[in-house]
């Protein structure tokens, strides 16, 4: 049985053409594999600019891979008719970033939940499409009666956020690609997003790919995470081993960074390099080798690979190769 | 302990069409010589509004209704506009929420310094070679290369911005530095550089800081005493460490328990319901509707701040 999404070794530049020749690396060799077996959620984690968006854009397939290939149930993207588009369109579903500007402020957010209703099950009737939205709604935790009948700006933005979960969940997808669902939302209502995403994925089977760059959520959440780090992955693997004992120097970096909200254990000891401004370019060798504190000759002149360390972790850095 | 900056009953209310939104509600507390001083809230919460009432830079349809900031002896509220002008900066400084926004694309870096440090200055004229001098060392102090002077924003990072804006913050070494989110932009790594910049140059002048935002975890690692607003009203103030161990209000408590740590894994706990309206705030209490401890008289008597425990103030009504 093949995986149900998977990229393989995709790369993604952006400019490069007639009128714009500079080209900038946003992706580089990147690949992921969600199972078809068993339901998993999987973060994606990096900062800003580390290409953690364009992957979630190239596996929803908003947008094609300059080289490498994505595959959903075994098959390229690239290829499929449009009969399977749709059925991909309605199995892999995305709640964004900014619960304030994906609605249309001059509809109630019925509208949001109806049109799709209407687009993929054309034979539902009104009954069916209110009770399937209702259903939607109590399982994100919302009352249909408070929320159904007003405007976007009367919820709040983790209502707001909800309702946007609630509209993935109503075409009974197979993957939710959630891009920072909770960054533009308050600390106190962060965990009631987080909390229907994952009562999503334990009693509808669905898998979830949590992109974001806040580690703590994404050990919260999630069982495996990928490290970003200007367009690579640096480190991938079960989430306990790489949060908990982080072996890339750049994810023991962005560890040890963590405000943690516990006045008590104190924060970041190792001392930092600040970045260099690269515009776009990426050096020959790893890609974190100007700040790594543990750099080697080696690491500017050629990228590492990935070194098994563990049977639940890969890292890329070339102090693991004795591994 | 000597306060350097006292608020007192402070109220600030937006007038809108729908009735005044009661931003900034009743709110007092005072700040200590080298204090860092944590102000939390939701967004809505009132605290940015809080942070330019004390500079005075609010816009109509907000207006200061009531209240005194004493900065030393002198009460801002009664400054003239030119003295106020002149307070900023010098006295009082705010290092703003967005570095990106907040420098003009337009000018290098050493202009916009040297206007900071011409038109605030109490000491008068200063020669170019002075202010130039006086640049550079600012540069240095926050970690940034002299040449960043000769640049424009364009050419920074968002951390080497937010060090220009901590930059400028300093430069007339104030008393009392406001840093309203000053690296919500930023990611955890340059997050964590800024704030051990800010930290080291606020001590070096001697200044004391209210930093505002909403991450719990940076609060954890940074200020000394917190105060948690709910509503435009501060409902719970105390040193960091007694805050975390042992939160006295309700909603504290939640906000707490809410935080997402490496320690435990799996549970989450949100606050349920929603932020009131500010232009119509429930009665009594206004957390009453959210609160897990509501008790019958929450809803029509409302609690007011006081001090339960040596420098643990709380505004309960099950701690009264």
């Amino acid at each position: 049985m093949p995986p149900l999404l998977e990229a393989r070794n995709v790369n993604k530049t952006y400019g490069g053409g007639f009128l714009n020749r500079k080209q900038t690396v946003a992706l580089e060799a990147a690949s992921v594999t969600i199972a078809a077996e068993t339901p998993t959620i999987i973060a994606i984690a990096g900062e800003s600019g580390s290409g953690k968006t364009t992957l979630a854009r190239l596996l929803l397939g908003m947008t094609p891979p300059t080289t490498g290939q994505i595959l959903y149930k075994g098959q390229d993207l690239q290829t499929l008719d449009q009969n399977q588009w749709r059925i991909f369109r309605r199995e892999v579903q995305a709640v964004f970033q900014d619960p304030f500007e994906v609605y249309n402020p001059f509809y109630k957010v019925d509208h949001a939940l109806t049109t799709p209703v209407a687009k993929f099950f054309p034979n539902a009737t009104a009954t069916e499409t209110r009770r399937m939205i209702e259903e939607a709604l109590q399982a994100v935790g919302l009352r249909p009666e408070e929320t159904l009948g007003r405007y976007p700006h009367q919820l709040s933005g983790g209502q707001r956020q909800r309702i946007m979960v609630a509209r993935a969940l109503l075409l009974k997808p197979k993957i939710i690609v959630a891009d920072e669902p909770v960054s533009m939302v308050d600390a106190s209502l962060r965990a009631t997003i987080l909390e229907s995403l994952l009562a999503a994925h334990k009693s509808f089977d669905i898998s979830i790919i949590y992109i974001t760059h806040d580690l703590t959520t994404a050990y919260q959440l999630s069982e495996r995470i990928l490290m970003m780090y200007r367009g690579n992955v640096v480190e991938a693997g079960a989430v306990d081993l790489v949060i908990k004992a982080p072996q890339h120097p750049y994810t023991q970096l962005l560890i040890d960074s963590i405000p943690l909200p516990n006045p008590k254990v104190h924060w970041g000891q190792q001392t930092l390099k600040p970045r260099q401004p690269t515009n776009g370019q990426f050096s020959a060798g790893c890609a974190f080798s100007d700040r790594c504190p543990q750099v080697l000759e080696r690491c500017f002149t050629a990228p590492p690979p990935f070194y098994t360390t563990d049977p639940r972790r890969e890292v890329a850095c070339y102090l693991y190769e004795q591994s | 302990m000597t306060a350097v900056l006292q608020v007192e009953n402070l109220l600030v209310h937006y007038h809108t069409h729908a009735g005044p939104v009661r931003a900034v509600e009743d709110v007092s507390f005072a700040l200590h010589k080298g204090e860092r001083f944590g102000l939390v809230g939701e967004s809505g919460s009132g605290k940015s509004t809080m942070v330019l009432a004390l500079l005075r830079m609010l816009k109509p349809p907000a207006r200061i209704e009531a209240g005194r900031v004493l900065l030393g002896d002198t009460d801002l509220m009664q400054l003239s506009n030119s003295q106020m002008r002149a307070a900023r900066f010098s006295q009082i400084a705010l290092i703003p929420q967005g570095a990106m926004n907040s420098l003009n694309p337009v000018m290098r870096i050493k202009a916009q310094l040297a206007d900071t440090i011409r038109y605030h200055n109490r000491d008068g004229n200063l020669s170019q070679a002075a202010i130039r001098a006086h640049i550079h060392g600012l540069l240095e102090s926050v970690g940034l290369e002299r040449s960043v002077a000769e640049m424009y924003p364009h050419e920074l990072s968002g951390g080497m911005k937010q060090r220009v804006c901590i930059a400028m913050g300093i430069s007339l070494q104030p008393q009392v530095i406001l840093a309203d989110e000053p690296t919500s932009a930023l990611d955890v790594v340059v997050q964590r550089q800024v704030m051990e910049t800010l930290g080291r140059v606020q001590e070096e002048i001697g200044a004391s800081l209210i930093l505002v935002g909403h991450d719990m975890g940076l609060m954890a690692q940074f200020v000394n005493t917190i105060g948690v607003m709910y509503a435009g009203k501060l409902v719970e103030v105390g040193p960091v460490d007694a805050i975390f161990d042992d939160p006295l209000h309700p909603y504290t408590q939640l906000l707490i328990a809410s935080l997402p740590s490496l320690e435990g894994k799996g549970i989450f706990q949100g606050i349920p319901g929603i932020t009131p309206s500010l232009l119509n705030p429930p009665p009594g209490c206004s957390f009453h509707p959210r609160c897990p401890q509501a008790m019958a008289h929450c809803r029509s008597q409302a609690p007011t701040l006081q001090e339960v425990q040596p420098g643990r103030w709380v505004s309960c009504l099950l701690h009264t």
